[in-house]
């Protein structure tokens, strides 16, 4: 069978159930909405917060990172897993035992402000809209890969299917949408990496494999990889290379911004009970480490494979001709995504380190890199056509990762429309709606996000990947600690929450555009955005813009404590809230107030 | 709930993510990154420990803590009282 048409088999029946699922799960009320009823089972939230969670750029590009720097993007897998050990312990009970729909509900009744509820507000909107550029992009590529149609259509394809589930069912919908997304999705992802786990290594499980004996040359995976690497005038592979400062900053981020993002946390308002939300946080992480602990043996295994492909008869033989080239890598460049040059016009492809090519490659009459370009998104959707593995596996990993984009995309529409209908509208612009205008007003700002997304989408500013930077810098900076102090200190009051909101969220910006450029725009950054102009860098210590929103953190922790002591204590029945939200009893009764 | 017990519930709540909290950055932060040329004598798969914690036993570890704090949490809360 042709392989288009395997594609649209399973990518066709993906779509079918996501859309039985959100007919039979339709929203009646703005609880069902917002938190479908607070009736989800633990381990089924685990699994939807955890396709809630792993968004293209989890199931797309990390492997893709990892392959390409080796130990130094470690940092992904722990930042991104580590902040649900925050999210668990920290944030998750509290926030449920709370009882209310969104963030900045949490926010503005605990900090008794609508001037803080309003710049959670205007925080969760920057973070949830540059977040959901990307998932829509990931889609396009997917779709225009896959099932060769253009990125427009693929997109408005996207939006329908996201359109019907999310606006139909709401949490409701898109809980029970994401728990059979996250099955095609991790589906998809193992099953590839078993399969190259066991050719390479002999180990089907490619968490083991990683750390196996490679049957081909009989020694390490790992060792074998260094060697090749290193023959070719690469960095070896398990080797730190950057900044050992930079790599913790780094990772701290990512692990509070991750607790810090709305469309996560919203996940634990909807189950029945405290201790549910201590389990479904437990679960989350498991299935999220399903995939994360098997993406570091995909990108390793799949970097050496590729190298084997260009190097047919061993690393010292003769480079892959031009005129060989493989299937897979032909269709990859017709996307743009892979590019190949003769440079030295010898028909063979020398891939070698273009900063520091090896003697042998200048005895071979080198003229650069041959393989011009390869973006670090299509290894793992490549993955299963460099293995040679069967067509219904590519069918399955293009059903995945849309299933991975469109999952992350509901979560986030869902954290945008609640904003807009229950914190804006409900909560500071009319207070006196009733529950069936705003369940209308729900889906109609969910209806305008998908289209903005969908503008967005199909306009991509030129600037996305740097914004989830961005979107991640200020989830660190500004919402998780407020949050944090809003449990764990009984004396915070409004004024030291959103003076340290606004530090955090100002200092962050400041540092990002002073290096990225205002807005992004290129040309307009104040510094050249090199570790020697980096702050700190005198110290030996530069601090990376990508890295500062854990220093941003500080600076809001820093500046509510001291703005804290100088200003009006907190009134008593604050004081009283906060000890009610610490402990778990009442949370059923908590549920619709 | 006497205000007497609130805070020994608690004090006892703070104690435990402290510790685990400590575990967390010292298999990440720790083993990971900071520690790992202490840990490069010892071998694995062609590699070293600490390349194995930065890319697996961080995340294994993760899993364990939060499921032992929730195990923790739930006696807790009984012998407190408070449990749902």
């Amino acid at each position: 069978m042709d392989q288009f048409v395997i594609n649209l088999i399973f990518v066709g029946a993906s779509f079918a159930l996501y859309i039985g699922i959100a007919i039979w799960a339709r929203a009646g009320s703005t609880s069902d909405f917002y938190a479908a009823s607070r009736g989800v089972n633990p381990v089924v939230n685990g699994a939807a917060t955890a396709a809630d969670w792993m968004s293209a750029a989890s199931f797309i590009s990390m492997a893709g990172l990892i392959a390409a720097v080796g130990y130094g993007n470690s940092t992904f897998l722990m930042g991104w897993t580590g902040g649900y050990v925050i999210l668990a312990l920290l944030l998750a009970p509290y926030l449920r035992k709370f009882g209310r729909f969104t963030v900045p509900d949490f926010i503005g009744d605990r900090f008794y402000s609508q001037t803080a509820r309003l710049v959670a507000v205007i925080s969760l909107l920057v973070m949830s809209i540059t977040y959901v550029i990307g998932q829509m992009t990931g889609a396009a590529v997917a779709f225009s890969r896959f099932l060769e149609v253009d990125n427009t259509t693929g997109l408005f394809i996207a939006s329908a299917v996201v359109f019907c589930y999310a606006v139909l069912g709401g949490m409701k919908g898109i809980t029970y949408t994401q728990l059979a997304q996250y099955c095609v999705l991790i589906v998809a992802y193992t099953i590839p990496a078993v399969f190259i786990s066991l050719q390479l290594t002999g180990n089907p499980l490619p968490q083991l494999g990683l750390f196996s004996t490679h049957t081909a040359s009989g020694q390490p995976l790992l060792q074998t990889l260094n060697e090749v690497l290193m023959d070719l005038g690469f960095n070896d592979y398990t080797g730190n290379h950057g900044s050992t400062f930079n790599m913790v900053l780094f990772t701290l981020s990512l692990m509070i911004g991750t607790a810090g993002l709305p469309h996560v946390i919203i996940r634990f308002f909807t189950v029945p009970k405290v201790a549910d939300a201590r389990t479904s946080a437990g679960w989350a992480l498991v299935f999220i480490a399903l995939l994360y602990t098997v993406a570091p043996a995909v990108g390793a295994m799949a970097r050496l494979n590729i190298i084997t492909t260009l190097w047919p008869q061993g690393i010292e033989g003769e480079p892959l001709a031009f005129d060989e080239k493989p299937d897979w890598m032909l269709n990859w460049e017709r996307t743009g995504l892979l590019r190949f040059e003769d440079l030295n016009g010898d028909g063979l492809i020398q891939y070698y380190n273009a900063a520091n090519p090896p003697q042998r490659a200048i005895d071979e009459g080198w003229e650069g890199n041959e393989m011009v370009l390869f973006n670090n998104d299509i290894l793992v959707l490549a993955n299963p056509e460099i293995a040679n593995l069967p067509g219904w596996v590519i069918g399955l990993i293009a059903a995945g990762g849309l299933a991975a984009a469109l999952s992350t995309a509901a979560g986030l529409l869902l954290a945008i429309s609640s904003a807009v209908s229950h914190d804006l509208i409900k909560s500071i612009i009319n207070p006196g709606i009733s529950e069936k205008s705003e369940l209308l007003a729900a889906r109609i700002s969910m209806a305008f996000a998908i289209a903005l997304a969908t503008y967005l989408g199909l306009n991509p500013p030129g600037f996305a990947a740097q914004v989830v930077a961005l979107a991640f810098g200020l989830a660190a900076a500004s919402l998780f600690p407020a949050i944090m102090m809003g449990i764990f200190s009984k004396k915070m009051n409004s004024s030291g929450a959103i003076a340290g909101m606004i530090v955090g969220l100002g200092s962050t910006i400041l540092y990002i555009f002073t290096y990225l450029g205002w807005f992004f725009i290129p040309g307009t950054n104040m510094l050249p955005n090199t570790p020697d102009n980096w702050l700190g860098a005198g110290l030996g210590m530069g601090i990376s813009p990508l890295s500062f929103g854990a220093v941003g953190a500080a600076l809001n922790f820093i500046t509510a404590f001291i703005v804290m002591k100088l200003t009006a204590p907190v009134p008593t029945e604050i004081e009283e809230l906060v000890e009610s939200i610490r402990v778990p009893k009442g949370a059923g009764a908590a549920v619709d107030h | 709930m006497s205000d007497l017990s609130t805070d020994a519930y608690w004090k006892a709540n703070v104690r435990i993510i402290t510790i685990c909290m400590v575990i967390w950055a010292l298999v990440s932060f720790g083993f990971g990154i900071v520690l790992r040329p202490l840990l490069a004598g010892i071998p694995i798969g062609g590699t070293d420990l600490g390349f194995w914690f930065a890319q697996q036993g961080s995340m294994l570890t993760f899993i364990a803590l939060v499921f032992y704090y929730r195990s923790y949490m739930n006696k807790l809360d009984a012998k407190f009282g408070v449990e749902e």
